[in-house]
């Protein structure tokens, strides 16, 4: 699938561009394109260093630990193939609330520490499991409590009620998890998955 | 309100370093080296999403640049203007999952053009803040532990997109329509 897009994004965008004789943009675009993924690449280490770094302490001293117990009723509903005191659960569970509170920064690498530790766990390593796609699902629809970015932009263009979208917002983040959550299981069941 | 989530927001990483830090030695750990220890993971795992990465902004960006994106947001937008939709906020909705910075950019414009408290600024507001790059988080999650059969991951992430903008468009509606 993401073979298939990626092939078509590219392509279609050279004939389209050749077609209206504005390949020297394509040209551009390549380099632009690839300077800008190297360059979230780069912003991407010293968060992730950083976070790492932290909750390496956290799973340490057995603060994961306590914290994916209390949130462990949920998340064993949701992955019911990640053993319960398997690491993965307590990076999957500290992904989940970091997100809810709009963290962000926060959520990537723990999102991406529990994806290495479900990898530990999959028998074909080049395959997804299904709990590695809950996990992305969850992240891609992400609860926001507090869209920060958007209040800020609001703010800077004097909206008189810069936050009054917050409500809104949350309404639609709840729809857009309850349907990955709902299609995940559907696509579970169907693709011969449990 | 807004001093309430700012202070919130504020407070929230601070808090948690904190606590993590305080719990740590508590539990007599040498929390500086557990630290370094945990942070060298950072730099290799940031490094692995690079080719991932790379690959696919280069591809957004011809798509964008190509005038490709303008096709197709053209040949759908009689669809749209029969289920009442603001034409202005197409581009926002089909760019969300493929491209953060875009969506950002389109959002800034909008708002810019339109003012945050018109409905269409508002209806931009929700969509941008409702969901995440799918594309994105793909890449990175999928990426980092070098798996390349995503199964139905791309349909989920595309269809909760789906549904994330149709509920922005529901309930921008009803309350400040």
């Amino acid at each position: 699938m993401v073979n298939l897009i990626w092939f078509s994004l590219i392509v279609i965008g050279i004939i389209v561009a050749a077609l209206e004789g504005n390949l020297q943009k394509v040209n551009e675009a390549a380099f632009e394109g690839a300077k800008a993924g190297v360059t979230i690449c780069f912003g991407l280490i010293s968060i992730l260093v950083f976070w790492l770094g932290m909750m390496k302490i956290a799973q340490e001293s057995g603060l994961l630990q306590i914290f994916a117990k209390i949130l462990s009723p949920l998340a064993r509903r949701l992955f019911p193939d990640v053993p319960k005191d398997h690491p993965a659960m307590g990076y999957i569970l500290a992904n989940m609330s970091a997100n809810l509170f709009g963290l962000g920064n926060a959520a990537t690498p723990m999102g991406i520490k529990a994806m290495e530790e479900l990898q530990k766990l999959n028998p074909d390593k080049e395959r997804a499991t299904p709990a590695m796609i809950t996990l992305m699902a969850l992240n891609t629809s992400s609860i926001t409590l507090i869209p920060t970015t958007i209040i800020a932009i609001r703010l800077n263009y004097g909206s008189s009620n810069a936050v009054e979208i917050v409500g809104t917002t949350l309404f639609a983040t709840l729809c857009s998890t309850l349907i990955a959550i709902l299609v995940d299981r559907y696509c579970r069941r169907n693709y011969g998955y449990k | 309100m807004y001093t309430l989530i700012t202070t919130i927001s504020v407070w929230a990483i601070p808090t948690l370093i904190c606590f993590i830090l305080v719990y740590g030695l508590i539990k007599g750990l040498p929390v500086y080296e557990t630290f370094v220890e945990g942070a060298k993971d950072g730099f290799g795992t940031a490094v692995n999403i690079i080719p991932h990465l790379v690959g696919m902004m280069v591809a957004v960006s011809i798509f964008r640049a190509s005038g490709a994106l303008d096709y197709l947001l053209a040949f759908m937008s009689p669809v749209l203007s029969v289920l009442h939709i603001p034409a202005e906020i197409v581009p926002l909705a089909m760019i969300r999952p493929i491209s953060g910075a875009g969506a950002l950019a389109i959002t800034s414009d909008l708002i810019e053009q339109y003012g945050p408290d018109s409905f269409i600024g508002r209806l931009a507001s929700t969509m941008q803040g409702s969901t995440d790059t799918t594309l994105y988080v793909l890449t990175v999650y999928f990426g980092a532990i070098g798996v390349r059969k995503i199964g139905y991951a791309l349909k989920v992430g595309l269809l909760a997109d789906l549904a994330g903008a149709i509920a922005a468009i529901i309930i921008v509606t009803i309350v400040f329509g």
